[in-house]
């Protein structure tokens, strides 16, 4: 048994954005690999596209505006939270239960790196995802890419808001079902629920009042909102509850809720199931 | 705490609620050896060394671990010390090699991941992917992911439960040579012969509290024991304890003129000490939670 110890030369840790583009890598390549969730996280929303458009003709109210352009923007805006919310949040608690976190937590990986792995591997899985739903919309229904700069940054924002709130609101999440039996069950409620009152089938302002107001305090109508603020022509706000597209109350809701939970996270979130 | 000591551990207590885990443990554990913590299920070893990997927090006592108070170590802390947990079951898509050195990329000086693969016998299945492999594969994937970072000092809990013999055997001569390096190295088992094959030191937990510790031909006396003699005598089997085997067997030789039938001499394994041990801990000491009386300070989680 020697008691000599090798001074180490101080060898700097590796920097939080090295271990950040480390970890994309790494969630992308380990999600691209897995085929059947590949296919099937991509493939919900376009079938969910294409029924909706073959069931549903005509316009919304009075506005001229076909009412299957009015649920491609809500469906965009749903498949943005199916892939950050719901398959983030059961990846987590997946990742969580077979010891994956607890592994990674008696590392030097910096906490913050997990994180942004998450989160830029969230951005570029909806990215593409927005990208098909699009050119379905494009190729189907008539939908047209914004026609200005404007519109392209008020698109540009909307996605990058609402992906990081999404995101960060199923890390948040992850920490409530006790396993990964319960996960499905836990992230998949609000989310469905909250499709149906925030205006992705149905025109929003169709919905009862009461509705109407639950759905408001929630980020996903204020995301669907936005993207139709993008994508659609402006005659649909004559069907807009506040005939306006309320940019700036959709920028607020969803940073609310995106500094909420990251203050969520910071304070609950847990590497171990035991403690 | 001085410079030889990896670990320094004193009056360590944890309750969780009424039941408590650990009751006062005090350890040092030197630079460069191998020391094995053993001890029942729910005697306290898991918590003990959860604690010192940072991972639970302690309710009181004094921890120091590399000269740093786990419960604050931050990442050049953990860029020191390596773990290996009991089970890791991910249905990783990655492949060996790909996995180690995304680990690699977290360690300021991490050794060369090539031959890290090399080193724990996974060369032919670097190209694998993680959920492909057998139980003892994914077991040295772990030691590996445990020692990319080129620690100081190792945490090794049950590392080898599930092998089979030979598996078992290769993977001592890993750690065997790990040691010789120098890496310190914290082991938890509920093999016997385990300890007895790696270990410097062996250290006995039992109800929360440190039996003894020893190295494992000494532990609880074993060296000096009185050694027992066994033979089949015309009347039957007939034993003794003495502390002359020597000289009892010559005189049987003597009486018996020649060969002694079904002739044993043995001393107390470390099995035998070790049952000793913790059976008398648990005689005066029941456990669970009922009767036990509350540790003195802390109980709270």
């Amino acid at each position: 048994m020697s008691t000599t110890v090798a001074v180490r030369p101080a060898v700097a840790l590796p920097s939080v954005t090295r271990v950040s583009l480390s970890r994309t890598g790494l969630e992308l390549k380990s999600f691209f690999r897995r085929r059947e969730a590949v296919v099937f996280t991509f493939s919900l929303p376009v079938i969910l596209l294409i029924i909706f458009g073959s069931i549903f003709h005509g316009t919304v109210g009075t506005t001229g505006v076909s009412f299957r352009l009015y649920f491609t923007a809500g469906i965009i805006a749903s498949g943005i939270m199916s892939t950050t919310f719901v398959n983030l949040g059961i990846s987590i608690v997946l990742e969580r239960e077979d010891g994956t976190l607890k592994r990674l937590a008696g590392t030097p990986m910096p906490k913050a790196a997990y994180f942004a792995g998450k989160a830029l591997s969230c951005l570029v899985i909806a990215a593409i995802e927005v990208a098909i739903l699009l050119g379905i919309g494009i190729a189907l229904y008539g939908l047209k890419l914004p026609d200005s700069g404007e519109r392209w940054l008020t698109f540009t924002w909307v996605f990058l808001l609402g992906v990081a709130t999404c995101t960060m609101l199923g890390i948040a999440v992850s920490s409530v079902p006790r396993s990964s039996r319960s996960a499905a069950a836990v992230l998949n409620l609000p989310y469905l629920v909250l499709q149906f009152i925030s205006g992705v089938y149905f025109p929003f302002n169709s919905l009862p009042k009461g509705m109407q107001t639950v759905a408001a305090i929630f980020p996903l109508k204020w995301l669907c909102q936005g993207l139709r603020a993008a994508l659609l022509p402006d005659s649909l706000l004559a069907a807009e509850p506040a005939h306006s597209w309320e940019l700036g109350k959709v920028a607020l809701v969803l940073t609310a809720w995106l500094v909420g939970s990251l203050i969520l996270c910071l304070r609950t979130f847990r590497w171990q199931n035991d403690r | 705490m001085d410079s030889t000591t990896s670990v320094r551990v004193r009056g360590l207590r944890k309750s969780y609620g009424e039941t408590i885990a650990v009751d006062g443990v005090d350890l040092d554990i030197f630079h460069g050896e191998v020391f094995a913590l053993l001890g029942p299920n729910g005697a306290g070893k898991t918590t003990t060394v959860g604690i010192l990997e940072g991972y639970r927090r302690r309710d009181s006592g004094e921890v120091s671990v590399l000269g740093t108070d786990p419960s604050e170590g931050g990442r050049e802390w953990r860029a020191r010390i390596g773990i290996v947990l009991q089970s890791n079951a991910d249905a990783s898509e990655l492949s060996v090699r790909e996995m180690i050195r995304y680990f690699a990329a977290y360690y300021p000086d991490p050794r060369d991941p090539d031959e890290v693969i090399e080193a724990v016998g996974l060369a032919e299945k670097a190209g694998a992917k993680l959920r492909q492999l057998s139980g003892g594969q994914r077991r040295r994937v772990d030691v590996a992911l445990g020692i990319i970072g080129n620690p100081e000092l190792l945490f090794l809990d049950e590392p080898t439960t599930g092998f089979d013999p030979e598996a078992r055997r290769q993977f001592w001569r890993l750690i065997s040579g790990l040691a010789h390096s120098g890496t310190t190295i914290l082991l938890t088992t509920h093999y016997l012969e385990e300890a007895e094959a790696l270990a410097n030191r062996v250290g006995v937990i039992a109800a929360g509290r440190i039996r003894a510790i020893d190295a494992p031909a000494e532990l609880g006396g074993r060296a000096t024991a009185k050694a027992r003699v066994s033979w089949l005598a015309p009347d039957g089997r007939r034993s003794v304890q003495t502390d002359t085997p020597t000289r009892v067997v010559a005189e049987l030789a003597g009486q018996l003129d020649g060969e002694i039938p079904e002739l044993t001499v043995t001393r107390p394994s470390l099995e035998d000490v070790y049952l000793a041990m913790i059976g008398h801990a648990e005689s005066d000491a029941p456990p669970g939670p009922p009767g036990r009386s509350p540790a003195p300070t802390g109980a709270t989680q």
